[in-house]
């Protein structure tokens, strides 16, 4: 047989491509609810790891069962829309809830873009007693994207801990944002700079002091921006929750009860007016 | 099975035939995956399994293979066996497919896949092409392993993610002990391959040019 010829050729590797991709097709399908449930597991993991739960000296416990852990401490996760409004509140099974299931990518794009936003968060009860809310953050890193998760304690301005991922930075530079001793540094930092929410800073010497900096890491200054400005973006959206709750709470002394009504009914009124 | 010709096959990827220290193949995933054992350990079985089986097809289809578009079979067929392993891993041992990153996916352009099925598998018997695409994996397993062994002893202290330097041993403890940042990096790993290569070749005076 002339091995050859164009026909050959064509009827040859127009079979062999279908075979293999047949073979993958099936493998695929096979493997796919392992892989998703591995991806979900390290989301849940993620998630508490931001909050401290399920550490050993301030590392990742191996041993321990992340969706039992998940389903015991999460108290309840809903989604804010662009306004800060909360929807989707689910009260139990944490793993089908709007919130879980909130894809990071689609949402950092309707951030920069404007569009409609669905924010995940998480409210969680810590072994000690304490409420944290955790409030996931995605950006655009040096090579790809980065993520995160930043739990805040009850008081809605300090930082109860916080975890971060990246699919390519530079190991050993920009990679470090996964390291724990770049994401310990934010454990008992505070949201706010002169009495205003802010953000955390990731400045050069920025622990030095002050009480929103934290440590960026040399030689890898633009991870360490695009770090600061995804965790602003988000922020920005999530400070509604945060700072309202605070003004909530007159028994806080934060703000006058009067005016604190005041601000209540003008937020009444604007919501009014927005419908 | 093999006679005494054949023991080339396997004795020489080892050692005198080398792919990373001799042939000079497969270069880029060695640098980047031997910050852990594991990682190392992994890749270089990944890597093993995809030469071997990707040669023994390839021997086996080497004569109905259409010359002019040989590259591109072979590609395929390489490509099946790297996606499979990818997949695998990706459902049963997440931590390390996420270590691995993006390193599996590139086995595909290792080459010394695509060298030892143009140079051998192309025109030889299956079972020879699958011990000599094995033989070529270990080889390049070997050294992947010697430079990961020496780069997560020295950089972390740690092997296979177990403590051999005692904590007490460190600074932050009270010791005298501080890791090497600059083995964690891409670049020791290149200087510690060239390190392995001159051993290499001190003991096999043959290899050094004149």
């Amino acid at each position: 047989m002339n091995t050859n010829s164009n026909t050959y050729t064509i009827i040859y590797t127009t079979v062999l491509v279908v075979v293999v991709a047949a073979i993958l097709a099936i493998v695929s399908s096979l493997l796919k609810p392992r892989q998703i449930a591995n991806v979900e597991l390290e989301q849940m993991k993620s998630i508490m790891l931001a909050a401290n739960i399920g550490e050993v000296d301030g590392q990742p416990d191996k041993t321990a069962k992340y969706d039992e852990l998940f389903n015991s401490h999460i108290t309840s996760t809903y989604v804010l829309n662009e306004k800060g409004e909360k929807s989707d509140v689910a009260t139990e099974n944490f793993k089908e809830s709007k919130a879980f299931k909130a894809d990071l990518k689609s949402q950092f794009n309707a951030i920069k873009n404007g569009g409609e936003l669905t924010l995940p968060v998480y409210e969680a009860t810590l072994d000690n007693g304490e409420q944290v809310k955790i409030f996931p953050c995605y950006g655009a890193g040096l090579w790809g994207a980065i993520w995160g998760y930043l739990a805040v304690k009850a008081d809605n301005k300090t930082i109860q801990g916080a975890i971060f991922a990246h699919a390519s930075e530079t190991p050993g530079l920009g990679g470090e944002i996964a390291s724990p001793w770049f994401y310990n540094q934010f454990d008992t930092k505070v949201l706010e700079s002169d009495g205003q929410f802010a953000s955390v800073k990731i400045v050069k010497g920025g622990a030095n002091g002050n009480p929103n900096g934290v440590d960026a890491i040399s030689g890898a200054s633009i991870t360490s921006r695009s770090l600061q400005t995804a965790i602003a973006q988000w922020m920005d959206f999530y400070k509604a929750i945060l700072t309202a709750s605070v003004e909530s709470i007159p028994a806080m002394g934060l703000i006058p009860v009067e005016e604190a009504a005041e601000a209540q009914e003008a937020e009444n009124n604007e919501s009014v007016n927005a419908q | 099975m093999l006679n005494k010709m054949d023991k080339d096959i396997y004795k020489k990827p080892l050692f005198k035939g080398n792919p990373i220290t001799v042939l000079v193949l497969g270069i880029c995933s060695s640098l980047a995956v031997t910050v852990q054992l594991k990682g190392a350990l992994v890749m270089a079985l990944s890597v093993t399994l995809v030469t071997a089986f990707s040669s023994l097809f390839i021997s086996l289809l080497r004569n109905t293979i259409p010359n002019r578009v040989r590259i591109i079979v072979q590609l395929v067929v390489v490509a099946l066996f790297v996606i499979l392993i990818d997949q695998v891993l990706k459902a049963f041992s997440y931590d390390t497919s996420k270590m691995l990153s993006v390193y599996i996916g590139l086995i595909i352009t290792n080459c010394i896949i695509m060298g030892r099925i143009e140079a051998f598998a192309l025109g030889n018997k299956p079972w020879p092409s699958f011990v000599d695409g094995m033989f070529n994996g270990l080889g390049y397993g070997i050294i992947l392993v010697i430079v990961a062994t020496v780069r997560e002893l020295l950089g972390s202290g740690t092997l296979l993610g177990f403590r051999i330097i005692p904590e007490s041993w460190y600074v932050q403890n009270g010791g005298f002990y501080m890791n090497n940042g600059l083995m964690i990096l891409p670049p020791m790993a290149l200087i510690l391959l060239g390190c392995v290569v001159w051993v290499h070749r001190t003991i096999d005076k043959d290899l050094q040019e004149k």
